[in-house]
């Protein structure tokens, strides 16, 4: 992000202190506007009318959301002021109420910072998914979401000169790769402008050409000469080894190597990589879902319990001397809320099971009431133990 | 009341229930619960959602034309306003999200881990001795503080002493100044203060709280009554803009009061003696002690949001954590419920709960079987029987208390 220095040098003397004087006064004015607006704060009246504004909780507005395949969307976002722009490859979270329930998912930005200032992320629904469903299918222009700022160090090195790329891309996770690729090589009326001279090859896996998401850009990418393309459709072609790939790219071992796709790919090449001493960037989508099982064990800050499947999480905690919140023990009053970072809890009244997974889960955890909630596997909870 | 129906002699309000009936009741009502959270979403999120955004505009709207309440319209539509939206803060949003009914929706602004009233209570304490205390023991004569705020006779079981003849002022002084005496009982101020007379120190722990408390009401007042009027003063409107936040208070103070007064108190809702709630009380038993030991208020919709859907009392207290918006929707069954188990389904109009509440509150006030066994002619003689109870030791009390409760329960004879 281009920062815009003030040199105080451009200044006359009196003018320089200025500034100072102008955040002085405007910080008395929040202040009265604090005492006001107690016991609410006065971004949450401003948030009724510019949700999008400086100081405001980051947001974002849909601008526009496109059909990729029949099951892919990409959905256009202008996000809020104090937005910290991103570099190619990096992540966005995205929160959004779903059935009014707020759930929160990483996605790849699929651009490289756009000129309009609108960031955009590519959505495959897929079956169950209730998050990815409801952004291809039921988000459209106008609705706010949530957003965290951009992250994630699956980017292209700073100085691109002096190396080869290998970009291993599986299903949807060719959506980082894309938006490295499209920053590289911007697309205009004209075609493709290559206005760098790469050498790219990108092998893409995928069950079947019409499910591909971006294979048009990536086929023209590659009539462009921009980038070598290299496709291997798992439905009629078969799976994909290492063999296979250091037969369809001999010069693998050259190459500085990106990975984005689903946990079994990558840990093949992972693996294979370490074992060659190369090195390996890679990205993943979703952690591997939490196990469930007759109770399990709970994390606290500083001790770890025992929590058998049938028994409230407060009771196995008190037990082990863990000094907890409580109030009603029934699951009425709500005074033995702590936050879930991670794992799976049952609801004890009806069987619900309650799921953390950290990256989906918003930072500040899934709020869980521990009277009512047995362990359903191994579950880390914000609480000092000690 | 005792709650358990085979104790010996048993002639309550449950008494035609077996074990077997209570549990199979508990059951039912879990189904209406269960049927709730399962189709618990986007519906009842775009209800919370559109009511806070409702009360933050009429907030905010109320203030703005507050600022020139110089002019009587204005002043009259500010303070009609700012009264409503106090009391939408309080009843239909800040109770029931504090009550956890909108955890669910995992959205950190409205959860009840970080809600925040307009109100001189601290969310905290209030959360402490109301989810835990009043909405646990709810009805609990001694257990339950909610039950006359521990400043009020509210059972004919409860002693009558001399300083009972002042409830009724006690309670109309209460309704003036509510949210204080919420603050107030929240902090248990009473049972402190007695601590304080036998020596004993208050805990860190409740001078901290009684501290937070200190800082919010100053905040509070802050607002409404230094900051608000103080802006209005460019309009040379301060004077009436402070009048229009006490009144907007005041008027809060009143309505909430009232409404909570229909919740529980009544005539014909039961309360309870601790001695006789059984040691494990089962789901099924804590459900009929809701259901008896509360009221609900019939009325329109508007009536239904401006009380929080207290007026839903029973489903409020059945099920403390659903979303106040389906109260309405599930009343038709539970009140089958109470159909099909025979037990009464509390239910009148506002005016009349809040005459039958209050009327509760002044019978109390004197010993049992006084006012049954008053009338026109005989008013006299009681009085002077009333200062002699009043005046005299304790074996003429004890003697008097004694020939006031069978007259009462001689003229409950001769009436029926």
């Amino acid at each position: 992000m281009a920062e815009i220095s003030t040199s105080p040098a451009l200044f006359a003397p009196g003018e320089a202190r200025r500034p100072a004087l102008r955040e002085r006064l405007s910080r008395k004015v929040w202040g009265v506007a604090e005492k006001i607006a107690t016991p609410l704060a006065p971004a949450d009246y401003l948030d009724m009318f510019n949700p999008l504004r400086p100081g405001a909780d980051l947001r974002g507005r849909v601008v526009k959301v496109t059909p990729e395949t029949a099951d892919a969307a990409t959905i256009e976002i202008k996000p809020g002021a104090d937005w910290n722009g991103h570099t190619p490859g990096q992540y966005v979270r995205v929160g959004v109420d779903v059935n009014g329930v707020r759930h929160w998912r990483a996605y790849s930005l699929t651009h490289g910072p756009r000129k309009d200032g609108l960031i955009s992320i590519t959505v495959k629904a897929v079956p169950d998914g209730k998050v990815s469903s409801h952004l291809v299918r039921r988000l459209s222009p106008g609705k706010i979401v949530h957003l965290e700022q951009a992250a994630g160090d699956f980017v292209l090195p700073s100085d691109l000169r002096g190396h080869k790329f290998l970009m291993v891309t599986a299903g949807s996770g060719v959506t980082p790769v894309i938006g490295m690729l499209r920053n590289l090589f911007p697309v205009t009326d004209e075609g493709v402008v290559e206005h760098q001279r790469l050498d790219v090859t990108v092998v893409h896996v995928a069950p079947s050409r019409p499910d591909s998401i971006f294979i048009r850009n990536l086929e023209s990418l590659a009539e462009a000469g921009a980038i070598r393309l290299v496709t291997r459709y798992t439905g009629s072609e078969g799976r994909i080894d290492i063999d296979t790939l250091t037969e369809l790219v001999p010069d693998l071992r050259e190459r500085k190597a990106y990975a984005c796709g689903p946990a079994g790919l990558l840990d093949n090449l992972q693996a294979w990589y370490d074992e060659a001493g190369l090195p390996l960037q890679t990205e993943q989508f979703r952690l591997a879902t939490v196990v469930t099982s007759e109770g399990g064990t709970v994390a606290f800050t500083g001790k770890t319990v025992d929590a058998p499947g049938d028994r409230p999480i407060l009771d196995a905690a008190e037990e082990a001397g863990v000094l907890m919140p409580s109030g009603c023990r029934m699951g009425i009053c709500f005074g033995c809320v702590l936050p879930m970072k991670e794992g799976a809890v049952r609801d004890l009244r009806n069987g619900e099971l309650t799921v953390a997974r950290p990256g989906e889960t918003g930072p500040e955890g899934v709020p869980i009431q521990t009277c009512i909630s047995a362990a359903a596997g191994e579950c880390v909870i914000d609480h000092p133990a000690s | 009341m005792t709650i358990a129906p085979d104790a010996p002699a048993y002639t309550g309000p449950i008494a035609h229930l077996t074990r077997d009936d209570i549990e199979q009741l508990g059951r039912e009502l879990d189904a209406i619960r269960q049927e709730v959270i399962d189709t618990r979403g986007e519906r009842d999120a775009a209800y919370i959602h559109k009511v806070i955004k409702v009360q933050r505009s009429l907030e905010l709207g109320s203030r703005a034309v507050l600022l020139a309440s110089i002019f009587p319209p204005a002043f009259v539509v500010g303070t009609v306003g700012l009264s409503i939206a106090k009391i939408l803060d309080n009843m239909e949003i800040g109770h029931n999200i504090m009550h956890g009914q909108w955890d669910w929706m995992r959205d950190p602004k409205i959860h009840s881990t970080v809600w925040e009233w307009d109100n001189a209570s601290t969310s905290e304490g209030w959360k402490h001795s109301h989810n835990e205390l009043h909405h646990t023991y709810t009805n609990i004569v001694g257990k339950d503080n909610d039950l006359g705020w521990g400043i009020m006779r509210v059972d004919e079981e409860q002693r009558w002493t001399p300083s009972s003849l002042f409830q009724p002022a006690m309670n109309f002084i209460n309704m003036c100044i509510f949210e204080y005496g919420i603050a107030m009982y929240d902090l248990e101020l009473g049972r402190v203060i007695r601590q304080k007379k036998k020596g004993r120190r208050p805990s860190a722990e409740w001078q901290m709280s009684a501290k937070r408390t200190l800082a919010k009401i100053r905040r509070q007042a802050f607002k409404d009554y230094v900051a608000h009027p103080l802006v209005s003063m460019v309009t040379l409107s301060g004077p009436t803009t402070l009048l229009a936040n006490v009144i907007a208070n005041f008027t809060r103070n009143v309505w909430t009061h009232s409404v909570i007064m229909c919740g529980h108190f009544p005539e014909g809702v039961e309360t309870f003696e601790l001695k006789d709630i059984p040691e494990n009380e089962t789901r099924g038993e804590w459900y009929v002690r809701q259901m008896l030991g509360s009221a609900n208020i019939s009325g329109s919709k508007f009536l239904h949001v401006m009380s929080g859907n207290l007026s839903h009392q029973i489903e409020h207290h059945i099920f403390p954590d659903l979303p106040s918006n389906r109260y309405a929707e599930i009343a038709p069954k539970v009140r089958a419920l109470f159909e099909k188990y025979d037990l009464n389904y509390h239910s009148a109009p506002m005016p009349q709960q809040v005459a039958s509440a209050w009327h509760k509150v002044l019978r109390l006030s004197l010993p049992n079987g006084f006012l049954e066994s008053t009338n026109v002619r005989n008013a006299p003689s009681q009085a002077v029987k009333l200062v002699k109870a009043v005046r005299g030791d304790t074996r003429t009390r004890r003697r008097l208390l004694k020939e006031f409760e069978a007259a009462g329960a001689a003229s409950i004879g001769k009436a029926l």
